[in-house]
């Protein structure tokens, strides 16, 4: 990488740059959308949590132990599998409803790190947290947002497309035979975000990962060899969390008699 | 042929009786008194307590699937996956002659389902789950969409399954059809389940 030149923001450049909320807080208050409280609350969380994930980093960037990287890690899955939850519809009943989610983000979270960090960027020492964590971040958010729109497209179309998948089931069909239709839309959904965002990178969108290496001050050029490489390791991160999540969640779906068991997820969250 | 021991319907008490082959068993009751539950707790549709037999061989010795390639359930509603009712059909053999036995075309066939009549649909429906010979049938109303002609057609059909040795446990409120059909039926009212002659 190219070290050249960087600007250093000040929190006056930060409270600037916060007034621009007041744009949708007006658009609000004008069309009386009711999000006044839900914006105020969203810009101080997103405010203070990237605030103190910059101090944390910071800290843990100086230690040489691997278990604060690993520590920090694990934090992240956790949280991400509480948000993958926190976006269903009908959640599954008892722990599945958190561990579905959370299994799968580690499963993926992990192979990621180590074959992104670990084989293809290998640094020294291979848990690096300046490398570890924010490849982790990046694979964990894009997978999350796999995840929970195949799951919600999963538990969904279950329900709505009840008596065909039972028709299929009283027919002598297994549970995946059954369930194929509705594996392939919640797959296709899940994968569909990435598909996107991989054709519409670098002409419509720069990325928001290879914006910040070139504002500080990484060669173009390398900042977009990075890019080519966090987008492969989250489109493939992505499809591997869908396809495990889906799997997972028809299974749970079912039972050992192959039998629909909706009875399995909560009543729908409002 | 097929034998339930205190089978644990749910808002039933326990069922228990006994189908021969080549018999018809009628289930009368009120809407809602369990007529469908009792259906699909036969199937093995719904986890419910309680043994059920065919030809002695208890349905847990069998996958759930197995169990429904065997005993059939065949709903009020039908459900559908594909564009025809041809991509229904786990087999070709004998499919034209059944459909012209139950009064409609073949080219049918290949039509899409969302152009197909509600009785066109139940009748597609009620040849789906005969076609691979079953050897218990469970239909839940297969005649509540059919006109008189229609439901006479259907009704042949069932009864030639009938004669070939397989059980049928029909869900109907038509006493004209248990009558036809049926040697015995068995009643549900207020939970209770009391087996008699039709």
């Amino acid at each position: 990488m190219t070290q050249t030149s960087y600007i250093a923001l000040t929190y006056w450049d930060l409270a600037m740059a916060a007034s621009l909320i007041l744009i949708n807080g007006l658009l609000s208050f004008a069309f009386r959308l009711g999000l006044e409280r839900t914006l105020f609350v969203a810009a101080i969380r997103m405010t203070v949590q990237l605030m103190a994930i910059g101090f944390v980093l910071k800290f843990i960037f100086i230690q040489t132990s691997p278990l604060w990287t690993l520590g920090l890690g694990l934090l992240m899955v956790l949280f991400a599998g509480r948000e993958a939850m926190a976006r269903q519809t009908r959640r599954y009943k008892g722990w599945w409803a958190y561990g579905l989610g959370t299994g799968t983000l580690l499963f993926v979270g992990l192979l990621g790190v180590l074959f992104g960090v670990g084989v293809l960027i290998g640094p020294d020492p291979w848990h690096t947290p300046r490398l570890v964590l924010p490849i982790l971040g990046m694979i964990l958010g894009n997978t999350l947002n796999g995840i929970s729109l195949s799951l919600e497209t999963l538990t969904m179309a279950a329900q709505r497309e009840r008596t065909s998948i039972e028709a299929r089931i009283a027919l002598g069909a297994t549970r995946f035979e059954a369930l194929s239709v509705v594996i392939r839309q919640s797959l296709k959904t899940g994968m569909m975000p990435i598909v996107n965002a991989m054709a519409a990178t670098g002409i419509v969108s720069l990325p928001g990962m290879m914006t910040g290496q070139i504002l500080a001050g990484v060669d173009p050029v390398e900042a977009t060899k990075y890019q080519v490489l966090i987008t492969f390791l989250i489109a493939g991160g992505t499809a591997l969390g869908a396809f495990v999540a889906v799997l997972g969640g028809a299974r749970l779906l079912t039972d050992e008699r192959h039998r629909l068991r909706l009875d399995r997820l909560e009543k729908p969250v409002q | 042929m097929l034998r339930t021991d205190s089978l644990e319907v749910y808002g039933l008490q326990p069922v228990s009786f006994e189908v021969a082959g080549g018999e018809c068993l009628a289930v009368q009751g009120p809407s809602g008194s369990g007529k469908t539950v009792l259906l699909r707790a036969l199937a093995d549709l719904d986890p419910v307590a309680g043994r059920i037999f065919l030809d002695g061989t208890e349905r847990n010795a069998l996958s759930g699937p197995e169990w429904r390639k065997r005993v059939r359930y065949a709903a009020a509603e039908p459900g559908w996956w594909g564009e025809t009712p041809r991509e229904h059909f786990a087999q070709g053999e004998g499919l034209d002659e059944l459909v012209t036995a139950l009064g409609l075309r073949v080219a049918q066939l290949d039509q899409s389902i969302a152009l197909l009549s509600t009785g066109e649909r139940q009748r597609m429906a009620l040849a789906r789950a005969i076609i691979d010979g079953p050897c218990v049938l469970l239909l839940d109303e297969p005649t509540g969409a059919l006109d008189a002609k229609a439901t006479a057609q259907a009704e042949r059909v069932i009864k030639r399954q009938l004669k070939k040795g397989h059980a049928v446990i029909l869900v109907s409120h038509d006493p004209g059809q248990v009558k036809r059909l049926a040697g015995r039926k068995l009643t549900i009212r207020g939970g209770r389940v009391r087996v008699s002659r039709a």
